[in-house]
């Protein structure tokens, strides 16, 4: 919010309470509009302050201090010693933000590329459409948690029926979130299950809005399907893909749920699905080590935050 | 919205010849299969749990039985008789309506000035709200929270849901307001309605339908949502993603009791999705958060 406003706001004068004359109602407009705009944002500005910028601000200076074990015990500031120490461990600390981005990248370049697929399939009307949406709404609305519970079922190494399709079709039983090494790379596949719906109908609704005429000129031309689609139609579509990239990057980053409900505390015997997020979670509610896990979250938030800004640099450029 | 039109694949203005619409028959048909398959992955993993939740202990870990069995009840008598999931699916009830409502108090009129006045700066405000991870303020959050008392309330589970809310609620109706026509109120205040009239008797009314889809999301990740309830519900104030999330360790071995929870609590969702799936994709397309 820029100060200007909020000062522009408290300079209007008092507008004059009922019925203003005629010919000076435009300005009356005007002001009581000013006046009411703010009054209209208070709670949810109020709202914001105290559970948001305020909580924020509070995390900063605990990353600052040494506050261990039960929340009213006393703490002291140490400069920023949590940060390097955090930025020093190369035990939980790197491997976490290495997974965090590796899950992120990994999941969300997948879900763009099927994602799209998928809404250029879909792009035309055809019979069956609504219940196609609807299926494809379910993995966005359902619980976390019970995809979580669900997907430890199916891919469960002796009784699911992940492998015993697998082994239908002659290929080698896996074991899937069991293991060390396919834990990450199962989790993936998961939030690729869930979350590439998300991608389709994001860019389904934005080609929908595309005008017809370029691609139609480009028929005329003489372009094939795929010379449409790669310098006609996505182009058009690169505002779309801008936002939903980075509103899915976002998300991703912040994965939690099925990550806690299917490897539990730590991600798992070996940390293997140890992501910041579940990594600054264990810090605080196991281990009650609050200031370094606020160290950690800052860094954290700045991580976000710059991949926010480097994303919406790339599509801006792209899009200019 | 419209079924039907499988002649929409030909493109307008292209010649027509044989070959060419053999080929798009062609392309048409497996057009069709692909969908099918596609929607096929995404809909088997919610079918099968919602088998499995019909089925014996023996029969869930049984993967050659597919989803022809004599379905059994049991599983859903079991956990309704321990009791837990019916509480927690109540707090989630109270949880979300409770949130959802104030949500939409907050943010309905402040999405109508942002949308209005284009203030798209202190909109942005929100948007930092989601980008903001929740667990950075889930420690201060318990840090002061816990000295207050107040971890294991319903107003600590109120509040941090809001969080979630709040922003998705402004989010899909900034731009509901912002699509509203200007002049309908300044009709309306040249009539002699004040600006605030003009809100509550003009626009308020016409964004009825945005602000229902966007308060039903709301609720759908208030309800959803597992991160807040771990760590500020206590066992009375419990919601279901959490009573969910502690049948795994006490009970792994039950999985027809495992598959009956996770269904009960994914039904109202999937119910919501199938009579509200075309509102819902709107909401989500303009709104597109999700906690």
């Amino acid at each position: 919010m820029s100060t200007t406003e909020v000062s522009a706001a408290r300079a209007t004068p008092r507008p004059p309470q009922t019925t203003a004359p005629r010919a000076r109602r435009p300005r009356t407009f005007d002001q009581a509009n000013r006046r009411l705009k703010w009054m209209m944002l208070a709670p949810a500005l109020l709202f914001v302050g105290l559970m948001i910028v305020f909580p924020l601000a509070f995390t900063l200076d605990l990353s600052l201090t040494d506050a261990f074990g039960a929340v009213n015990a006393g703490k002291s500031h140490i400069g920023l010693r949590n940060f390097a120490d955090a930025l020093e461990d190369t035990r939980r600390f790197w491997p976490a933000a290495r997974r965090t981005l590796v899950f992120t990248v990994g999941a969300v370049v997948l879900e763009t590329v099927l994602g799209l697929a998928l809404a250029m399939l879909m792009r035309k009307p055809f019979r069956g459409m609504r219940w196609v949406r609807t299926v494809l709404i379910i993995p966005l609305l359902a619980t976390p948690v019970a995809i979580g519970i669900l997907w430890l079922l199916i891919l469960d190494p002796t009784n699911g029926i992940a492998n015993h399709l697998l082994a239908a079709v002659g290929l080698p039983r896996q074991e899937f979130l069991g293991s060390v090494s396919q834990s990450l790379p199962t989790l993936m596949l998961i939030d690729v299950w869930q979350w590439t719906p998300m991608m389709t109908l994001l860019l389904l609704a934005g080609l929908t809005t595309l005008p017809e005429e370029p691609e139609e000129a480009a028929l005329v031309d003489g372009a094939n399907g795929w010379q449409r689609f790669r310098h006609v139609i996505l182009p058009m579509l690169g505002p779309t893909l801008a936002t939903a990239l980075v509103l899915r990057a976002v998300d991703a980053l912040k994965t939690f749920d099925i990550l806690y409900a299917t490897k539990g505390a730590g991600g798992g015997s070996d940390f293997e699905v140890e992501t910041l997020n579940v990594y600054a979670y264990g810090l605080t509610f196991d281990y009650q080590e609050y200031g370094l896990a606020a160290a950690v979250l800052v860094l954290f938030t700045l991580f976000i935050i710059g991949v926010v800004v480097l994303l919406r640099r790339r599509g801006g450029r792209k899009n200019a | 919205m419209s079924a039907t039109v499988s002649r929409a694949t030909r493109p307008s203005g292209a010649p027509h010849t044989a070959p060419r619409a053999r080929r798009r028959r062609g392309g048409a048909w497996l057009r069709g299969t692909a969908i099918t398959i596609v929607t096929l992955v995404f809909a088997l993993p919610l079918v099968w749990m919602f088998a499995a939740a019909f089925k014996t202990n023996v029969q869930v870990t049984d993967p050659s039985v597919g989803l022809w069995f004599r379905p059994t009840l049991d599983n859903f008598r079991s956990i309704v008789e321990a009791g837990q999931i019916v509480r927690s699916m109540g707090n989630s009830l109270l949880v979300g309506v409770v949130s959802t409502v104030l949500s939409a108090v907050i943010a309905v009129p402040a999405a109508w000035a942002v949308g209005r006045f284009n203030m798209h700066r202190t909109g942005s405000l929100i948007l930092v709200a989601r980008i903001v991870p929740a667990i950075s303020l889930l420690v201060p959050w318990y840090y002061l929270f816990a000295r207050m008392g107040l971890v294991g309330s319903y107003t600590v589970l109120v509040l941090s849901h809001m969080f979630v809310s709040v922003p998705l609620i402004m989010w899909i109706m900034i731009s509901f307001f912002a699509g509203l026509p200007v002049e309908l109120e300044e009709a309306a205040r040249t009539d002699g309605l004040s600006a605030f009239g003009a809100f509550w008797r003009i626009s308020l009314p016409l964004a009825a339908p945005g602000t229902a889809t966007a308060s039903l999301l709301a609720f759908v990740f208030s309800w959803n949502n597992f991160m807040f309830a771990l760590v500020f519900a206590d066992d009375r104030t419990q919601t279901v993603p959490v009573t969910l999330f502690n049948f795994i360790s006490y009970a792994s071995t039950d999985w027809g009791g495992l598959m009956a929870a996770a269904t009960l609590i994914t039904v109202p969702v999937v119910l919501a999705a199938v009579l509200g799936q075309k509102y819902l994709v709107a909401g989500l397309t303009s709104g597109a958060t999700k906690g």
